[in-house]
């Protein structure tokens, strides 16, 4: 068997990765609006507990796969303008509705009603996107376009170096977390 | 649709698992997702595809099919929407599992704030949904395409992406939650 694996054998393995996923947002408790909201309202700090281990975890074991042969960078480009306007749009929506695409879609299954109602937006949202492409391609995905670059290409500071920082960043942030938590309990 | 404002939810209702286990659980889902099936997990993707889908009563199939933009993502089941299928059905399950479901139309936070009219809650989703997905749109992604599987291959565009959101959404937050509570 060779990987990466394509075409229909892949398209099944969709099922078990998504359900994984589905499960883990329930289970970390993020398909729940208080909790997201919580976040940006700083009391609350699972959404970042969660991200921030994902990235560090995730990111160590991509970036070993990747140096041995075993996993392909899949990286977006950086058309900083449309990043930074879509991420700003998202970050208001997201305290709005209180959840992200994801946690959205996990929510629903928990009986959330108001989750399915702002589905019903991101569809609305999709097809106004879609819309309005050409006009945005013309208008805004060029401008301070950068292309498909990562950190350490920019910086000169390699891989494991950025690694570091995030550690030590997000150790640092989780020692205060839980120590606060330990002090209030 | 009126006063129908459900419990609010537990702080810490049973079957939650600890988060750093949770994130460290949807990294190694990542690695096996680039390694055997080389597609990062995201999700914002398969859901403008389904909206491709739903709009064709509307807009009619050949408009839909010529789209440039759905052009690149066509509805189809393929990968991207079984993921977003089995998202839900995974989610679905871990709530039967831990007995969690629970119709909710008016969470606990924005009650205390907002009160208990579903209505208002109602057009402040939708509008919030169709922000998001907008926003994941024209940023190439979301919560889990950029945060998450972009942000952990130090993709320049993701930690944008993830820095911004996240100042945009506590801004959004203090705005929204500072006045005065409601009196439900």
């Amino acid at each position: 068997m060779t990987l990466p694996l394509t075409g229909e054998t892949a398209n099944w393995l969709a099922i078990p990765f998504g359900f994984l996923f589905g499960f883990l947002l329930h289970r970390g408790g993020v398909a729940d609006y208080n909790v997201i909201v919580n976040q940006f309202r700083l009391r609350d700090f699972t959404v970042l507990k969660i991200m921030l281990t994902a990235i560090i975890v995730g990111g160590l074991g991509v970036l070993v796969l990747h140096g041995n042969g075993y996993a392909e960078y899949h990286v977006k480009p950086a058309n900083l303008l449309g990043v930074a306007l879509g991420a700003s749009l998202f970050g208001i929506g997201m305290v709005l509705y209180g959840y992200c695409p994801g946690t959205g879609v996990a929510a629903i299954a928990t009986g959330s009603l108001h989750a399915l109602v702002g589905f019903a937006g991101m569809l609305v949202g999709a097809v106004l996107y879609a819309l309005s492409y050409s006009w945005i391609e013309a208008h805004i995905q060029n401008v301070a376009t950068l292309g498909k670059v990562r950190l350490p290409d920019l910086s000169g500071i390699p891989d494991w170096g950025w690694f570091a920082i995030l550690i030590i960043l997000a150790g640092i942030v989780f020692w205060f977390l839980e120590r606060k938590s330990q002090t209030t309990a | 649709m009126s006063d129908n404002t459900n419990s609010p939810s537990a702080t810490n209702p049973s079957g939650r698992w600890n988060p750093y286990l949770v994130g460290t659980a949807l990294g190694v889902l990542s690695w096996l997702a680039f390694a055997i099936v080389n597609t990062p997990l995201g999700i914002s993707t398969p859901i403008s595809s389904v909206a491709s889908f739903c709009v064709i009563p509307l807009m009619g199939e050949e408009a839909v099919a010529t789209n440039a933009y759905w052009a690149k993502f066509p509805f189809k089941w393929n990968y991207q929407t079984l993921f977003l299928l089995a998202t839900f059905l995974g989610s679905l399950v871990s709530v039967l599992a831990s007995r969690s479901f629970r119709v909710e139309t008016v969470p606990a936070v924005w009650c205390e704030r907002f009160g208990r009219s579903s209505s208002v809650r109602f057009v402040a989703a939708f509008f919030g949904g169709a922000m998001i997905m907008f926003g994941a749109r024209m940023a190439g992604g979301c919560t889990s395409g950029h945060g998450i599987s972009g942000s952990l291959q130090l993709a320049l565009s993701s930690w944008v992406f993830f820095l911004t959101l996240f100042g945009f959404g506590l801004i959004t937050a203090f705005v929204l939650f500072r006045g005065p509570k409601c009196n439900t």
